[in-house]
Formats: C-alpha cells, sequence, structure tokens
C-alpha cells in the first residue's frame, strides 16, 4: 500500500524540479496519445514546444503570439494570487476584466475623435476602476453581510456579459459601422490605441504592466507586512487576528486589486490585441488566470513561467491542429496532461511517498 | 495471584525517536496502576500500544495468561481493555444515550440502553441523565459519558489518560470513588498522569518512564511525591522563587465586563471586574471551557469592548485591537500555541513578526526588516533555552514544550506593562514548565503585571499573589494565594457543578 506523508519543511528539490518532470512526463503520455492517433509523437511535441518560437515559417506570427497572450494571463493571474494566498477567493475575474475593458473603452470613446496623450493613461485608469468596482460588489457583501464570494463574484461574469452584449450592441456601438454591433477599433486611432511597443515582440503596455505587477507582488509578497499578512490569515486566521489583521480589510484590499489588474487586462487587451468592444469580446483569460495562479503555486515568478508556458501550450497547439490536423479535443487533453502532472508532482514536494506491506493479522 | 496484563519488553520506534525502549511490568487483578512520565515519555505510545491503535515492534504482551496483542481498538475491547481519552470524543448535539450508542457494537434499543445507563451510573456513583443534550454538560460530566460508555463494555482493564486536567477538585474526588469502587470488584487500572500528589492519594502501584525506557518502579504511598518527581525527570526540580515586594499602582483594571460569546457553544463573559498591580501575579483558575479564551480574547483585542471596561494603566484601551494594545504594553500568550499563538507553518522568524513587530521595531515603513526579526527570534531562543537547529524552523516542528517557550519568551522579551497567559504550562514538560514559571515571576519582580489563568491550581498555588476563580462566565472576587486550601479553591470554582457524590451521601 502506498501511503502519503506529511514533509516537516517542503522539499526544495521537488518545488524546482517538479515542473521540470511534469513537462516531460506530459511529453511521454501525450506522445503515446498521439502515436496512438497515427500522428508522429515526436513532431507533434516539436511543433507544440519548438516550433511556435523558432520555426522559421510560422515563428513570425506565432512569436509576438506568446507575449501577447500570457500578458493577460500573468497580469490578472497575479491579482488573483493575492487573494488566494489570504483564503479570499475571487473566482469572477472574467468579469472584472469586462467591465474594466467597457470602462477604459468608453472613457476612451468619450473623447473620440481627440487625439489627446492623457486620454489613453486615463483609460488605463478608468479601466482599472471599473474592474475594481466590479469586485468591490463581492468584497462588500462578505465584509458586511458573510456572503460567499465565490458565489457572487462568479454570478457577476454573466451579469457582466450581459452588459458587454448591451454595450457592443447599443450604448457603444459604432456610429458609422452600419449598425454592425461592436465599437470603434480604439487600435486604429491615435490615442486611443494601445500599440506593440516592439515590432514584432508581441510587447505591449499590458505585458508590461504584467511585468511590473510580478516585481511589485514579489516584493510585497515577501518584503511587506501586508504580503506576510496576508499569507497568515490564509494560513492560520486565528493567528492572524491575535496579529492585528482586520479580516474585513483583507477582503476589501485583496479583492480590489485582484479587480483592479483584471480591469486593466481587459483595457489593454480592448485597446490593443482585440481593438474594439464586441459581443465575444472575453475568451475566458479571467478563467485561465485561475489555472495559471495555482499553477505558479501562487508565486510570482511562478505564475509568470506558468503563465508563458500555459500561453505556449495554446500557441503550440492551434499550430499542431493546423499543420498535423491533430484534433482539437486531443489538443486539450495534451494541456489537461500537463496540469495533472504538475499538480500531482507538487504533491510530492508537501508529501512523501511511504510504501508500506500490509501486515499480516 | 496471577498478574492481568504482563508487557514484556515492548518496543516502538518512530523515524528518529524511540518512543519506547524494552518496557516491561506487569498489573495485577484490582490494581490501580499508574504510569507516570512527561510529556514524550512514552506514555501515550504504551497505551496505544495495550489499546491496539499501535503495533509494537518488539516484545509481548499476555492477558489472563493468553497471549495478547491486539491489531485494533476493537479487538482490545472484546478482550476487556476499555480506554477513556484524554480528549472527548462526543457530539455536541447528540444526547448521551445517542453518544454512547454510537460507540457501541452493537447497540441495545434506545430505551433498553437508557436504563442500562442509569443502572451503571447508579452503581458506580456517576450520576448522569442519557437524556441530555452533550453540548450542555460540564467537562466533568462530559468525562463520565466516556467512563460510562467504557463500563458498558464491563471491562477488565480500565485506561484512564490524564483524566484529572479537566476536573474541580471536588470532581475529582468524585472521580476516585468511582475508580476505588470499579478497583473493589476485580477491575485493574491503569491511571496515566503526571500529578504526584493524585497518584500518592489513588494509585496502589507506579511504573515510570523517562525518554522511553522503564527507569523504576515503587509504592505511590511508601515515597514522597519528590521521589517520583525525581525520578519521573532524572533531575531535581527547583521550586521558583520570589522576593517579596509590596505591589505597586493598578496597571490593568477590568471593570464590569459582559460579553456574548462568538460561537454557539462558547461561554458569555458576566459582569467580569479585577484589577493587577505592579509587581503582582494574579491567578485565574477554572476548568476549561467557563470563559478563559473569551477573556483573553477581551484582553489581548481580538474582540474589542466597550473602551472604558479595560484600562491600562488608566487610559480606556477596551475599544483597540491588539496591535494598538501591544504598543502600550499590553501583551498576551494564548492557550492554543499552534494556529493562535503561532501560524503552524511559519518559521520561527516569520512567528516573532506576529506580536513583536511594533514593539521591537520589526519594519520600517511597512517594510519587514527579516535581519532584525531572525535576531529578535534568536534571542528569544537564547534566553528561554528553546530546543530547535534555528530560528527557520516551522512552528509546528518544534515539541509543544518548546513552542510554548517560544511563545511566552517572545512576550516576555518585548517587555510588557501586563502580560496575560493563558493555560502557560498546559502539555509542557516538568522542567519547561518550571522554566516558564520562573520567567513569569521574574517578569512581575521587574514592575509589570501578571495574569496567569489555568486549570492547574498547583501551578497558581505557587506563584501567584492573588486568586480568582473563573466559573461559567462569572470571575470570583480574589482572595489571597497563600493559606488557600484545595477546598477552598475547589469551592471557588463552583464545586462540584451540581454533581453530588453518592457514596460521601451514604457514608452519613
Amino acid at each position: 500500500m502506498i501511503r502519503l506523508e506529511k514533509r516537516p519543511t517542503p522539499s526544495r528539490g521537488w518545488v524546482l524540479g517538479g515542473p521540470i518532470l511534469a513537462v516531460v512526463l506530459t511529453m511521454i503520455a501525450g506522445g503515446i496519445m498521439f502515436a496512438l492517433l497515427g500522428k508522429d509523437p515526436f513532431e507533434a511535441i516539436r511543433i507544440i514546444f519548438w516550433d511556435p518560437l523558432f520555426d522559421e515559417r510560422f515563428g513570425a506570427y506565432s512569436r509576438p503570439q506568446l507575449l501577447v497572450k500570457a500578458g493577460p494571463l500573468i497580469l490578472i493571474a497575479i491579482g488573483l494570487s493575492l487573494g488566494f494566498r489570504a483564503g479570499i477567493w475571487n473566482i469572477g475575474a472574467e468579469g472584472q476584466y469586462i467591465i474594466g475593458a467597457i470602462c477604459g473603452a468608453a472613457f476612451g470613446l468619450a473623447f473620440y475623435p481627440s487625439e489627446n496623450v492623457l486620454i489613453f493613461p486615463g483609460m488605463v485608469i478608468a479601466g482599472a476602476f471599473g474592474g475594481w468596482a466590479w469586485a468591490m460588489i463581492p468584497a462588500i457583501l462578505k465584509a458586511r453581510f458573510r456572503t460567499n464570494e465565490i458565489l457572487v463574484s462568479l454570478l457577476l461574469v454573466y451579469v457582466a456579459e450581459a452588459i458587454l452584449a448591451s454595450a457592443a450592441t447599443n450604448w457603444l456601438r459604432n456610429p458609422d459601422g452600419q449598425g454592425f454591433p461592436g465599437s470603434r477599433n480604439l487600435a486604429r486611432h491615435p490615442g486611443t490605441d494601445n500599440p506593440e511597443l516592439i515590432a514584432n515582440s508581441g510587447m505591449h503596455w499590458g505585458v508590461v504592466a504584467a511585468f511590473i505587477a510580478v516585481i511589485a507582488a514579489y516584493v510585497i509578497m515577501n518584503r511587506h507586512i501586508l504580503g506576510y499578512q496576508i499569507k497568515l490569515a490564509g494560513q492560520a486566521p486565528r493567528a492572524a487576528r491575535f496579529g492585528g489583521v482586520d479580516p474585513n480589510r483583507l477582503i476589501i484590499l485583496c479583492l480590489g486589486v485582484s479587480g483592479a489588474l483584471a480591469g486593466m487586462a481587459g483595457l489593454f487587451e480592448v485597446s490593443g490585441p482585440s481593438g474594439l468592444i464586441s459581443i465575444d469580446f472575453n475568451v475566458g483569460y479571467g478563467f485561465t488566470a485561475i489555472i495559471v495562479a495555482f499553477l505558479g503555486r501562487l508565486n510570482p515568478i511562478g505564475i509568470l513561467l506558468a503563465g508563458l508556458l500555459m500561453a505556449l501550450t495554446f500557441i503550440g497547439g492551434e499550430l499542431a491542429q493546423l499543420i498535423m490536423g491533430i484534433p482539437a479535443p486531443a489538443i486539450q487533453a495534451f494541456q489537461g496532461m500537463l496540469l495533472f502532472f504538475l499538480l500531482a508532482l507538487d504533491v510530492l514536494a508537501n508529501f512523501r511517498l511511504k510504501w508500506r506491506r500490509e501486515a499480516v493479522a | 495471584m496471577s498478574a492481568l496484563l504482563e508487557i514484556e519488553g515492548l518496543t516502538k520506534a518512530y523515524p528518529g525517536v524511540v518512543a519506547n525502549d524494552d518496557v516491561s511490568f506487569s498489573i495485577q487483578p484490582g490494581e490501580v496502576h499508574a504510569l507516570l512520565g512527561e510529556n514524550g515519555a512514552g506514555k501515550s505510545t504504551l497505551v496505544k500500544m495495550i489499546y491496539g491503535l499501535v503495533k509494537p515492534d518488539r516484545g509481548s504482551m499476555t492477558l489472563n495468561g493468553a497471549p495478547y496483542a491486539p491489531s485494533e481498538p476493537r479487538a482490545a475491547r472484546a478482550s476487556g481493555v476499555a480506554m477513556v481519552f484524554q480528549h472527548f470524543s462526543l457530539f455536541e448535539a447528540l444526547s448521551v444515550a445517542e453518544n454512547i450508542a454510537l460507540g457501541m457494537e452493537h447497540p441495545p434499543k434506545p430505551r433498553d440502553l437508557a436504563t442500562r445507563i442509569r443502572d451503571v451510573s447508579e452503581t458506580y456513583g456517576l450520576p448522569l441523565d442519557p437524556d441530555r443534550l452533550v453540548g450542555d454538560l460540564s467537562a466533568g460530566e462530559r468525562q463520565r459519558v466516556e467512563i460510562i460508555r467504557c463500563l458498558l463494555q464491563d471491562p477488565k482493564l480500565l485506561i484512564m489518560d490524564e483524566p484529572t486536567s479537566v476536573l474541580t477538585p471536588q470532581e475529582v474526588e468524585i472521580l476516585f470513588h468511582t475508580l476505588r469502587t470499579l478497583s473493589t470488584q476485580g477491575t485493574a487500572i491503569l491511571y496515566i498522569s503526571h500529578k504526584l500528589e493524585e497518584i500518592r492519594t489513588l494509585c496502589d502501584a507506579a511504573t515510570i518512564l523517562r525518554l522511553g525506557k522503564k527507569v523504576g518502579e515503587c509504592t505511590p504511598r511508601e515515597v514522597t511525591a519528590a521521589h517520583m518527581a525525581e525520578l519521573m525527570v532524572g533531575k531535581s526540580l527547583s521550586v521558583p522563587a520570589r522576593a517579596e515586594s509590596p505591589p505597586g499602582e493598578v496597571l490593568l483594571q477590568v471593570s464590569g465586563l459582559s460579553l456574548a460569546p462568538a460561537s454557539p457553544f462558547g461561554t458569555t463573559l458576566r459582569d467580569v471586574s479585577l484589577e493587577v498591580r505592579a509587581g503582582e501575579v494574579l491567578g485565574i483558575g477554572g476548568v476549561a471551557g467557563n470563559g478563559q479564551d473569551e477573556l483573553l480574547a477581551a484582553l489581548s483585542g481580538e474582540t474589542t469592548v466597550a473602551a472604558d471596561a479595560i484600562s491600562l494603566k488608566g487610559a480606556p484601551v477596551g475599544g483597540l485591537g491588539p496591535n494598538a494594545r501591544r504598543v502600550l504594553g499590553l501583551l498576551c500568550a494564548p492557550e492554543e500555541r499552534l494556529g493562535h499563538a503561532a501560524a503552524p507553518d511559519m518559521s520561527l522568524t516569520e512567528n516573532a513578526v506576529l506580536t513583536a513587530r511594533l514593539r521591537q521595531g520589526l519594519d520600517q515603513r511597512g517594510f519587514v526588516n527579516w535581519g532584525a526579526a531572525r535576531g529578535f527570534a534568536q534571542r528569544v531562543i537564547a534566553e528561554f533555552d528553546v530546543r530547535t537547529p534555528g530560528p527557520d524552523v516551522a512552528a509546528r516542528a518544534l515539541s509543544g514544550g518548546n513552542l510554548q517557550k517560544y511563545v511566552i519568551g517572545r512576550e516576555i522579551l518585548q517587555d510588557p506593562v501586563v502580560l496575560v497567559v493563558n493555560q502557560p504550562t498546559w502539555g509542557v514538560d516538568a522542567s519547561a514548565a518550571a522554566a516558564i514559571r520562573q520567567a513569569l515571576l521574574d517578569l512581575a519582580n521587574g514592575g509589570a503585571a501578571v495574569v496567569v489563568i489555568s486549570q492547574d491550581l498547583d501551578e497558581l498555588l505557587e506563584i501567584s499573589d492573588r486568586f480568582c476563580a473563573l466559573n461559567e462566565g462569572r470571575l470570583s472576587p480574589s482572595r489571597p494565594a497563600r493559606g488557600l486550601t484545595m477546598e477552598e479553591i475547589g469551592l471557588m470554582l463552583g464545586g462540584a457543578h451540581g454533581m453530588h457524590d453518592i457514596h460521601a451521601e451514604a457514608a452519613t
């Protein structure tokens, strides 16, 4: 019989080596699956992990996509990780992302067609405010009435989607768009655009913001009393109260920060890669970021790497569908394997396996 | 007379520690046998092996002349071995009879069971109403539920793990009556304790363990408590000493504090008033669950109350949170070490920041100075003899006694004006307990006011200047501790909580 025994302190070797081993195991298990589907496993693995970055034909298109896709994931996941560390579960980042995009876009379009340089910074602030305000709904309800923030934040995603549909078809619709749904294109208008900062890199202001968020979160979690209090509240709520941490203040703060970052991510997306408010503007970054946060073990550096890895498998997966005709469900199964192995090996960082033979009575 | 239970060379090793090393002794039928030792001496492991919870690595046991190797508690119970644990496993929302039925292999019909519970409780002088909810019972009454659950199985050997730690002196008397009755009827009792006087009054024989080894055997009535203590600890203990000094100004004053509990089974504090002067130790005795946690939370600031209900050096602090009170010099050490006084998964350095941040200046404009925090943790470790590889070890890796020394030391080294400690030596071995008591006395000698909340009455009599009792959320007026008898203290603690001793009544 196999038994798990908790380690006194997490194993450093497994914390660092586990993810690498998980990627190797995914390649092996995924390779077997691709082989069973009649595809060349080595080519498939190469296309997923290597070609998006280094292939001569596709690299030029897919390389920038890495940062474009990873940017919002990382930015949102960093915000979520603060709350998750404190035991405050914001599941509704997708909704805060949508509201942030709408508020930011509305701010920019209000000044159309001005090209003033202050408009874009104003849009960023408006986007962050929108996400923050949307997150304050579950935050205040939880602090005041002890409602469950998981349910409230999640259900508000669907409210946000309804508001998005109304904005795209009605009050933010492009007046010159011949009645088609969707706002004016912010990315093609100087003053409201979030341009690629370095040609063919995919680097836009949202990616810059994500990197800043990673560094800020790292400093807060490791050096600042706030990060200490967040960890304390998550690990030992009673000790946190004894240590003078006000739980309500932490709820407002953690939900507020994660909402503001998700709102900013939405604004950077609508003014850059996406370009406009449309009915299907949101593609699930807010939900995928939850996975990214846990994949990165709620650690800022881990989240940075997890966001990049997640983006890579998305791009590589699309490429493998395109080039080799691997069915989309197989790609999803492959991504699932990666998550499975990462989380399974994570157990070994905190527990050790004990082999014990059942004693003969 | 042949032995009921014979234990031969029992050995059990865990990774890194030998819990029991070649332990042998025997128990006669009807004997009350004490198993004596400090925390970590291996008492629990030994009885777990007898009760079938742990398998020995080596050694053998013989019960009534037949080989005995229970593979699980059920097998032990079938052979006539029953155990009352220190921590009760009862459902508060169920009645006494329902709780007892849950622990039985083949529970009889509810009405029959109620009758049997009444029979057993009358035979052994343990009055208990089968229909009452366990949530409404006192700790002493809950223990009776556990004992009756065992007695219904008609055991030949009853194991009791630290049974008196939750009882008032009067309740202890009743328990001892019951145990003596059982013993005269031929039931052997294995009695685990570190309270020497109890063992001297109750037990016929004693086996003493130290660091997993049997270090001696004695007949408790024929030796002194000091002799047993030396066998148990391996060295002679010094009694805490303090210089007499007249008390100074009033530092902490609580007046008319009433507080509803935060949880449904908590205790309401009713009109609690107390005052402590500089250089004074106030002892608050009482059985657990009578409002100790609630009182500590109100004093620490985890629960805020009306501003003038609590005042420090004359200034109202009742409305302030824990950190604001710390800045003013009111420090606390709660009972629960892991999860309340310290975060289990955090290192000792991180746990130093938990309460010492403001008074020790461990942060600058919100940024933690981890070097300073580490230095403070190291100072606590060095000055309070905390046995640990270093300040980077997680709190949960420390033994209970060592973590307690760390938690108390962390507050004392912050030079408090008033220190409130709840159960400072609970589950701490004798030498560490002596060190903690001495440190509290030294603190008072240095001019601080100290409030000690404890269930250990001997401890309170040893160190406090004044004594008061906390019973069902009410605090008695204080009395000078010197000269108080156990009888008087027992009455202050609410006597036997409405329970009475059938034997004593029958005798009169």
